[in-house]
């Protein structure tokens, strides 16, 4: 069974590398911000297969903190896209 | 067998793939989502070395703090009219940073290389002895006990560090508040993310110090989890970052290396400078870890604040 | 842990998989950011929570699948949140960034 789940966070990995296109591609920041999110994800995913396969459920662990911080630096991002940089793309709406 | 090469090859090979396209990228906002990338992924590392103390406060730095202070730079070089271009035009400068990366990992690569094969190191010592000691997770016994006195210097420099950030602001501003005044819709998805999800690490860092005593966690980890969701409730506007002039501020700053020499201190009179009694042990080391945790917190969500910018 | 869990972990992960593929295809191929959103944030949650649900019956101890519970959720949390925000600040901006940031 621990072959199995390394072979699929193998696969992960490779679902990551193709995030990696669009990371350098872009065009626009948002484009590479977000495929960096995606890589977390993938990221998460692959420290759950990790600790099944490993038996090590404190493996998890590093799976919740990467789950709990996944959404900072977009937030830091949006916040800079803002119109003094402290601001909230959703302020103005009505 | 074979999985387990195929995915550390893979994974050392996305590693360096994300560290050259941040390095070569013409794009500085592109080089810092790299920077990112590499930190998940040098987590991941960690987990596969069975470091999981490591892959734990890399988790923590690389994908809470590095991201958020980077691109927090990165705007305020923007503002400050900084073009992106002209600052990354100077080739020279990254092959001398590009060299000094790789001859550093030739000399590392050479020492792990020249170390005697079949050595276990300190490792069985330490594993005979912790039994002594209050603690079961190898690595929180080496740092809170055996090697008590790295750790507490440690805590020190981190203190200084921010002291030296803190020595940047000037005569107008000191004593004031760090950063732009951070402001959102009140009842949009920032402000809602910003109230939810700072509770949740709060058990977190809890747990992660808990944790540490009997396997991976510790203060570290968890005092940069609390220091990430002190970021995020600032920058969801929630609240305000203090004054750095501020005495329950210094109190939190200052509290977690206090207690530690307090304590270590104190050991003089059981025999030496940070030797816990051991009928005491768990619970000194559990008060070190508590109380150096929310130190580290602090000191962190400071360090990435910046200096004092308006009064307060 | 029984035949039958192994099999469900199988398929699981392995549909889990699928999900995350979709979703890297999705975001290379899709016409522009708002629809690459969709992929990033939508499949590959689902995957997350698919691979989630696979792991579970291979851990023994209760409290680890709820640790594998919270972290799905956080997840989902954070996408939801992230891809909303990075909409709305797109929209902003939706002429003249794309441009400006093209590069060779």
């Amino acid at each position: 069974m621990s072959e199995f789940l390394l072979l699929a966070a193998l696969f992960l990995l490779g679902t990551i590398a193709l995030g990696f296109l669009r990371v350098h591609w872009g065009p626009s920041r948002a484009d590479r911000i977000a495929s960096a999110q995606l890589v977390g994800t993938g990221g998460v995913a692959m420290t759950l297969l990790l600790a099944a396969a490993g038996g090590n459920s404190a493996i998890i662990d590093v799976g919740l903190v990467l789950a709990l911080l996944a959404a900072f630096a977009a937030v830091a991002f949006v916040k800079s896209t803002s119109a003094d940089g402290a601001g909230d793309p959703e302020e103005n709406d009505e | 067998m074979n999985a387990a090469l195929l995915l550390d090859a893979g994974l050392c090979l996305l590693i360096l793939t994300a560290a050259v396209l941040a390095m070569t990228g013409r794009d500085l906002f592109g080089a810092i989502a790299f920077f990112i990338v590499y930190g998940i992924l040098i987590a991941l590392a960690w987990v596969r070395l069975e470091a999981v103390d490591v892959a734990l406060a890399e988790a923590a730095i690389g994908a809470g703090l590095t991201g958020v202070l980077l691109i927090g730079a990165w705007s305020l070089l923007r503002r400050a009219g900084v073009s992106e271009a002209h600052e990354l035009s100077h080739w020279g400068l990254r092959l001398v940073a590009g060299l000094a990366s790789a001859a550093t990992t030739v000399v590392l690569a050479a020492a792990v290389l020249a170390l005697p094969p079949g050595r276990e190191g300190l490792a069985p010592l330490v594993t005979e002895r912790l039994a002594d000691h209050g603690v079961s997770n190898p690595v929180t016994g080496v740092l809170l006990d055996f090697r008590a006195y790295d750790t507490l210097m440690e805590s020190i420099v981190l203190l200084v560090a921010l002291v030296a950030v803190w020595a940047l602001t000037p005569a107008s501003a000191w004593g004031g508040v760090p950063g732009m005044r951070q402001h959102a819709r009140p009842d949009g998805v920032l402000a809602m993310f910003g109230r939810l999800l700072p509770p949740i690490g709060l058990v977190m860092a809890v747990y992660l110090v808990w944790a540490g005593s009997s396997q991976p966690g510790g203060a570290f980890q968890a005092g940069t989890v609390l220091a990430a969701v002190w970021l995020l409730v600032v920058m969801a506007g929630i609240y305000d970052e203090p004054p750095i002039s501020s005495g329950l501020l210094r109190t939190a700053l200052v509290a977690g290396p206090a207690v530690f020499l307090a304590i270590g201190i104190a050991g003089l009179g059981a025999g030496a400078l940070l030797a816990y009694p051991d009928e005491y042990a768990y619970g000194l080391i559990l008060l070190i870890e508590f109380t150096l945790t929310f130190s580290i917190g602090a000191t962190l969500a400071l360090l990435v604040a910046g200096r004092a910018r308006r009064a307060a | 842990m029984s035949g039958f869990a192994n099999v469900l972990t199988v398929i699981l992960v392995s549909v889990g998989l699928v999900f995350f593929l979709a979703g890297s295809v999705g975001l290379l191929r899709f016409p522009d950011l708002h629809s690459r959103l969709h992929a990033l944030t939508k499949a590959d949650n689902l995957g997350l929570g698919l691979i989630a649900l696979g792991v579970a019956f291979q851990i023994g101890e209760p409290y680890a699948i709820v640790k594998l519970a919270l972290v799905w959720l956080l997840a989902v949390l954070a996408a939801a949140s992230v891809a909303q925000l990075i909409a709305r600040s797109a929209l902003d901006r939706l002429p003249a960034e794309g441009q400006a940031d093209r590069q060779a």
